[in-house]
């Protein structure tokens, strides 16, 4: 079962930070068809937060047919975001992973990394076309 | 759905002071409420009408439907934690399961003595020796045991460090969520409500300021920053609430029911808690609309602090 | 409800108790020897003054200075100190420490109504208290019996008519006590709950409660039930003595009366038309011997006028001080919850 984290400083509602850690967790497979999500009970009882709120996403997630409510059981996963891509995501991680060590034997710190990547990212994405931009949107 | 708490003109007068004045709310069932102020707005003094600890002066309380403590049955429907906890401190902390358990016919004993035991509270130990966040727990597990339908908590936190406060909300919600429970809970600090509550109401000098859900609120005032405007000029559905000119410059907080589109001026969402200053601000200087174009407004930037 | 106002009282009961058994110990341990001094006084069953009255005054030098009367006037203490005790520290914290703690926001927010809430405290506390002092009571009127039935056989020119009507010795016998510890235990729940802090209540009701228990005999007892009024030829063995003013045109004369058990309000001699004889002296009087001065009294013609209660009023009288007591407690429970159910304490 996933754990949800809130960030308060990051600008974005909690329930939008909700909904995409769920979206998160399914395209990362860490989440499958069956999985429950966690309670509205141990979400606010860990996050201290509205229960109004975990049911807006939950419904949200529900509307957009990612979850489902069963009465008086809980909100269970009925589709998930993966695709082919999955399998790759293993050697991307470790390729991730030694880029990172070797920032930082360069001597990067967190800021710089996460400018050096943005940036990166964005020319790339820029540089890729229309239909680089719009699978962006579709994950 | 009866409201949780509906009030009519509701007032309070302590020999030539009003603590309360010409409050009227109807605040809904389902929700966390915040109620929210300075020190010395009125909030205890209402959330008071609201249990029956005082009588109003003028105008009418009723919480769930029913009069404040009017009967034993209205008694059990609301759960109240007063300001800084009171607990017997002569008395062990099982004493006080013990207490709720004779006073209360709906008590859950099985959940008070899991709460207690979740705590890390020693059953044995005298009340008087806890710490503050382990008053507030306590005196939290007995409002929640006995089954209410409303909490009503007045400024549980305000004197607890950030890891007792983060518990005790962490506890609050879980048990909201549990039972459906409706919640009405007074701070002074906005930050302590911005992450529970979904409705709020906000009281400054014993008056009601503004009041609403949450998201409707949040999204229905717009904070404008332009070049200098005459407010007199600006278009009658806003309703300005708070306004700040320098000699070149305007910002706004505008409240509108329909979206705000300004090509002059930049709009922006603003964040709870900034909008809860400005209510409180202005509640001390009420922004005219008819301001006399040639003297500078001096409100400045002190009134948003 | 029974329950919490049971832990509220604990600590309290068990002093009470333990001071109360300490006492009954002593009580216990003189009493069966003061009756063995009784019985064997020669009192019981002597046949005129030749025989009663050395018995007597020899029972009473027995009495005097010794541990019986030590022990004595420690019952008479426990009843009327613990009565203001009583009120001080199991009344006037009732209402008062909650409200100095706040706890009073705890008490009145559960599903027990404040009506109820007083209701259940006051009365256990209060019938707590009358049970403590009404066995006090028990155990010291058992205790002084052989005493007071000696005193029986006093002549009736001693000193040594204590009568249980006295007025110290009254509040001691019968359930008097009992009312007093209501009354002083509801004085003291009224002062908390009007003063809203504990030690100016206690403090009130230590002062409330003695100037009652002192004022009482004297204002108002006597005239709870009217006393006798009686009129008696003034015999020269009932005077005293008398004394004049400087020019003799002034007299008052001091007389005794011989009435058993009997609560003698007042005695003065009158003169036959019914007003206070003042003077003049009689010549007999101010320069003759004391038979010539009785003599020319006697030719006067006057009378003596003594109120009294009987010795037979005693219980018609406890029942009505303890009736009076116990309603002025109810009045003053009742005042107390009216009190807290008007809703300015927040």
């Amino acid at each position: 079962m996933i754990q949800f984290h809130l960030d308060a400083r990051s600008g974005v509602s909690p329930y939008l930070q909700l909904i995409q850690q769920v979206r998160q967790a399914l395209r990362l497979g860490l989440l499958s068809e069956g999985d429950q999500l966690p309670t509205v009970k141990d979400v606010v009882a860990l996050l201290a937060i509205n229960p109004n709120t975990v049911l807006k996403a939950y419904r949200e997630l529900e509307y957009e047919g990612l979850v489902a409510a069963r009465a008086g059981v809980g909100t269970f996963v009925t589709k998930t975001l993966t695709d082919g891509s999955l399998a790759a995501h293993g050697p991307l991680r470790v390729d991730l992973q030694d880029w990172l060590g070797r920032a930082r034997q360069a001597g990067l710190d967190d800021e710089s990394i996460e400018a050096l990547f943005a940036t990166t990212f964005r020319a790339a994405s820029a540089g890729n076309g229309p239909s680089a931009t719009i699978e962006e949107e579709v994950r | 759905m009866t409201a949780v708490l509906e009030t009519r003109g509701l007032g309070k007068r302590y020999r030539k002071r009003w603590a309360l004045s010409d409050c009227t709310l109807s605040v809904p069932a389902g929700h966390v409420t915040g109620l929210v102020g300075p020190n010395g707005a009125g909030k205890t003094t209402l959330l008071n009408l609201a249990v029956g600890l005082l009588a109003p002066t003028t105008g009418t309380a009723l919480v769930l439907g029913g009069e404040p403590a009017s009967s034993e049955e209205q008694l059990a429907k609301v759960g109240f934690v007063a300001q800084d906890a009171p607990i017997y401190a002569g008395l062990t902390v099982a004493d006080h399961l013990r207490m709720g358990a004779h006073m209360n016919p709906a008590w859950d004993a099985g959940a008070a003595e899991h709460r207690i035991s979740q705590l890390g509270l020693d059953p044995d130990q005298k009340a008087g020796k806890l710490s503050g966040g382990q008053r507030a727990q306590l005196a939290l597990t007995l409002a929640i045991a006995k089954r209410p339908e409303v909490l009503i908590l007045d400024e549980p936190i305000a004197s607890l460090d950030p890891l007792a406060r983060r518990e005790f909300l962490q506890m609050l919600m879980e048990v909201t969520a549990e039972h459906e429970l409706s919640v009405v809970m007074s701070s002074h600090l906005v930050s302590d409500l911005e992450r529970i509550c979904d409705y709020m109401i906000v009281l400054v000098a014993s008056r009601v300021q503004v009041t609403g859900e949450v998201d409707a609120l949040l999204g229905s005032h717009y904070q404008l920053t332009g070049p200098r405007c005459d407010p007199a000029t600006l278009p009658e559905d806003w309703q300005i609430i708070s306004a700040s000119h320098t000699d070149r410059q305007s910002t706004l907080l505008v409240r509108s029911d329909r979206p705000i589109v300004d090509s002059t001026m930049t709009v922006d969402q603003i964040g709870l808690e900034d909008l809860v200053l400005a209510y409180m601000s202005q509640a001390s200087r009420p922004v005219t609309r008819h301001a006399n174009p040639a003297s500078p407004d001096q409100s400045a930037l002190e009134a948003q602090r | 409800m029974i329950w919490l106002s049971w832990r509220q009282f604990r600590t309290q009961a068990i002093v009470a108790g333990c001071v109360l058994a300490a006492f009954a110990i002593a009580l216990l341990v003189t009493g069966f020897s003061l009756a063995h001094l009784y019985s064997g006084s020669g009192l019981p069953g002597c046949q005129g003054r030749g025989t009663c009255v050395p018995a007597i005054q020899n029972f009473m030098n027995q009495m005097r200075g010794s541990v019986y009367a030590f022990v004595f006037y420690i019952g008479v203490a426990i009843i009327y100190g613990g009565s203001a005790l009583v009120g001080a520290f199991w009344g006037a914290p009732l209402i008062a420490r909650e409200i100095e703690t706040g706890t009073f926001r705890v008490a009145w927010n559960q599903s027990v109504s404040r009506n109820r809430w007083l209701a259940v405290r006051v009365t256990m506390v209060g019938l707590a208290a009358m049970a403590g002092a009404g066995l006090l009571s028990l155990m010291l009127n058992w205790w002084v019996e052989p005493v007071y039935k000696a005193t029986r056989f006093a002549p009736p020119d001693s000193s040594l008519s204590y009568g249980r009507l006295s007025p110290l010795l009254f509040g001691t016998g019968g359930i008097a006590p009992m009312g007093y510890a209501a009354f002083a235990f509801a004085l003291g729940v009224a002062a908390g709950v009007l003063f809203k802090r504990t030690l100016p209540a206690m403090a009130v009701t230590l002062v409330g409660v003695g100037f009652v228990l002192l004022a009482w005999p004297n204002w108002v007892r006597p005239h709870l039930i009217p006393p006798v009024h009686q009129v008696l030829r003034l015999r020269p063995s009932a005077i005293e003595g008398f004394s004049t003013s400087a020019n003799n045109s002034q007299m008052t004369i001091f007389a005794g009366v011989h009435k058993p058990g009997a609560w003698v309000l007042s005695d003065q001699v009158v003169t036959s038309a019914g007003h206070v004889f003042s003077g003049p002296a009689t010549h007999a009087c101010i320069n003759g011997s004391p038979q010539a001065c009785s003599a020319s009294l006697a030719a006067l013609h006057l009378n003596q006028l003594v109120s009294f209660e009987p010795a037979s009023r005693f219980w018609p009288l406890q029942g009505y001080e303890t009736g009076a007591y116990v309603l002025a407690a109810v009045v003053l429970a009742l005042f107390c919850s009216w009190w807290i159910s008007r809703r300015r304490l927040a």
